[in-house]
């Protein structure tokens, strides 16, 4: 199968072509972003780098990094680089972690985003003819509008299903002919667990791919959202900072996702010393936005360990391709979608209990599902001779976490000293997934 | 009152001998000792004649374990004899949360350890009843 390339002068274009329409871009990025946005400017006056001092993207490395805690101290509209008359739709990340992120885009970036999505549907084989079914959530997720805008943008027929009612989005498969779904793996599974218990046979449905995204997930996700819903099954990246789903997505040839480095330029460091890595070696993902009006980040560093690839793909496209995210540099955790940062936890045990607790997370998936088991030492002085007081501190401990970080946890005590201690930063993840993930791709 | 040490265990393989050998090696003597487990751990109760002995060394030994009060009481070793005891706190409207009973002090006689909500007031009731206290 080959799909036919929605743009092919940019994603096939070869390196030096590509790398000059980068350097363009980037230096009038540079000089609009030094102009417009003061956070930029201070932090460039302050490495002394001048707008004239970037000429190409070799010079890239002199620019400062842009890091979360900077759209924080400037929200919600700080960075924006544009006024806000300009700016024609706002988008903002979970925030759970206590702010949000608001990001906007004027017309023209919707368009530039639109149109990454609609090479992301064309790189799975999608058409004007296909029937583009978008179940991720609509609001101020990116997700949602993403997706629809992209597949509008391809000329498909768009049905803006959104996420939940899980019976009805089968049966619309079913009546509407969907043929691409977009939707996190995570619910394509919960989906599918739906069809089995209804006896509902994917001969019944129609589609033909998918993209999946949002949260990370394995090849054996892969094998069984391919065989549960008849389809093939894509990986696709993105964040709403940089402006959301696909930044990058998968080809037909399912190895590696393709980043729009026309509009985006990846690079790799080394997440301690900030080096620039040389390509192929892993290391924490950073992109600058070179295209971007409203919200134009450069050097964002995004936590996320990827490893670019930049030989020519199978499928004739050259554009640089990034290996599915090998986990995150800070230690945010992504279960079943949300994003959980273990200082909430921390903060939800102390809650319970104002005295220090030494804790442990250990994520794992299992049937497809993450599951989450926070380990905590039990203290002499909270236990009495009772069975039902033990147990009733771990439902209050269970409580206060499930509500601060808004995903079920289990909870296992443990005898004091079981967990190590540890002299600087405490090792307090253990992340099953990320083992498993390593073990299956060997 | 009896002094009850009980101690928190992770339902793993080898813990109870880990207590064992804490409380062995430091000559501690039990006179009772029982489980009261969840599917992922457990409470273990002991009373032994030295309890601050045996809190000390498990301590010492970095486990989970607290001193707690309960009600000793000492009877014939008879058909009936317990029956007339829970007739007792029935009647007074004691709720018992727990029970073991315990090597007694002499072969025809049984010891035998409760927990009630208020462990002073049924010691007063069973005095008064004519049952002997293990003070």
């Amino acid at each position: 199968m080959n799909n036919e390339i929605y743009m092919p002068e940019i994603e096939c274009a070869p390196r030096e072509e590509m790398e000059l329409l980068q350097s363009y871009r980037l230096c009038r990025q540079i000089r609009r972003v030094y102009d417009n946005v003061k956070p930029y400017r201070e932090k460039m006056d302050a490495a002394g780098v001048k707008p004239e001092d970037i000429r190409s993207i070799k010079d890239l490395g002199k620019l400062p990094f842009t890091v979360k805690q900077d759209l924080r101290n400037n929200y919600p509209y700080g960075m924006f680089a544009t006024p806000l008359s300009e700016v024609v739709r706002i988008h903002a990340s979970s925030g759970t972690t206590g702010k949000q992120t608001v990001v906007g885009y004027t017309q023209k970036d919707i368009d530039i985003w639109s149109e990454c999505a609609a090479r992301a549907l064309a790189r799975v084989g999608g058409t004007k003819n296909d029937f583009v079914h978008v179940s991720y959530g609509y609001g101020l997720f990116t997700g949602g509008l993403g997706m629809h805008y992209g597949a509008e943008k391809l000329g498909a027929t768009t049905i803006p299903a959104s996420a939940g009612n899980s019976m009805r989005q089968i049966q619309m498969f079913q009546d509407f002919g969907s043929s691409i779904v977009c939707m996190t793996p995570s619910y394509a599974v919960s989906l599918i667990e739906l069809m089995r218990e209804n006896n509902i046979s994917k001969d019944t449905l129609h589609l033909k791919s998918g993209l999946f995204g949002a949260e990370p997930w394995t090849e054996e996700m892969r094998r069984e959202i391919e065989d549960g819903l008849g389809l093939k099954a894509y990986d696709i990246y993105g964040l709403s900072e940089i402006s959301g789903p696909s930044v990058a997505s998968e080809c037909e040839c399912q190895s590696g996702m393709h980043i729009c480095e026309d509009h985006f330029i990846p690079e790799i460091i080394d997440p301690d010393t900030l080096e620039v890595l040389p390509a192929g070696q892993q290391g924490e993902l950073v992109f600058t936005c070179i295209t971007k009006e409203a919200f134009p980040l450069i050097r964002y560093r995004t936590r996320d360990i990827a490893t670019l690839v930049y030989d020519k793909c199978e499928c004739g496209r050259t554009l640089v391709r990034m290996l599915k995210p090998q986990g995150r540099t800070d230690d945010m955790l992504i279960i079943r979608g949300v994003n959980v940062f273990p200082s909430q936890i921390e903060a939800a045990l102390l809650s319970v209990d104002n005295k220090a607790t030494n804790y442990f997370l250990v994520v794992d998936r299992v049937n497809n599902l993450d599951t989450l088991e926070v380990q905590v030492e039990l203290r002499g002085d909270l236990l009495g001779d009772n069975v039902r007081d033990v147990e009733s501190y771990k439902q209050r401990l269970k409580h206060a976490i499930d509500s601060a970080i808004g995903v079920g946890v289990s909870i296992r005590l443990l005898e004091p000293k079981s967990l190590a201690r540890s002299m600087g930063k405490a090792t307090r993840v253990q992340d099953n997934r990320l083992i498993k993930n390593k073990f299956e791709k060997k | 009152m009896l002094e009850q040490i009980s101690i928190f265990l992770e339902n793993k393989p080898g813990r109870l001998a880990a207590v064992m050998d804490v409380l062995g090696k430091s000559g501690v003597d039990l006179r009772a000792f029982t489980i009261a487990d969840t599917t992922d751990f457990g409470i273990v109760r002991i009373i032994a004649r030295e309890p601050e002995k045996a809190l000390t060394a498990l301590k010492e030994n970095d486990f989970t374990a607290a001193a707690n009060k309960i009600t000793g009481f000492t009877i014939p070793d008879h058909p009936g004899e317990m029956n007339k005891v829970i007739g007792i706190l029935q009647e007074g409207g004691v709720e018992i949360e727990y029970s073991y009973s315990f090597m007694g002090s002499r072969p025809d006689e049984a010891d035998i350890a409760i927990k009630t909500k208020n462990n002073e007031a049924t010691e007063k009731l069973l005095k008064s009843k004519g049952i002997k206290i293990i003070e």
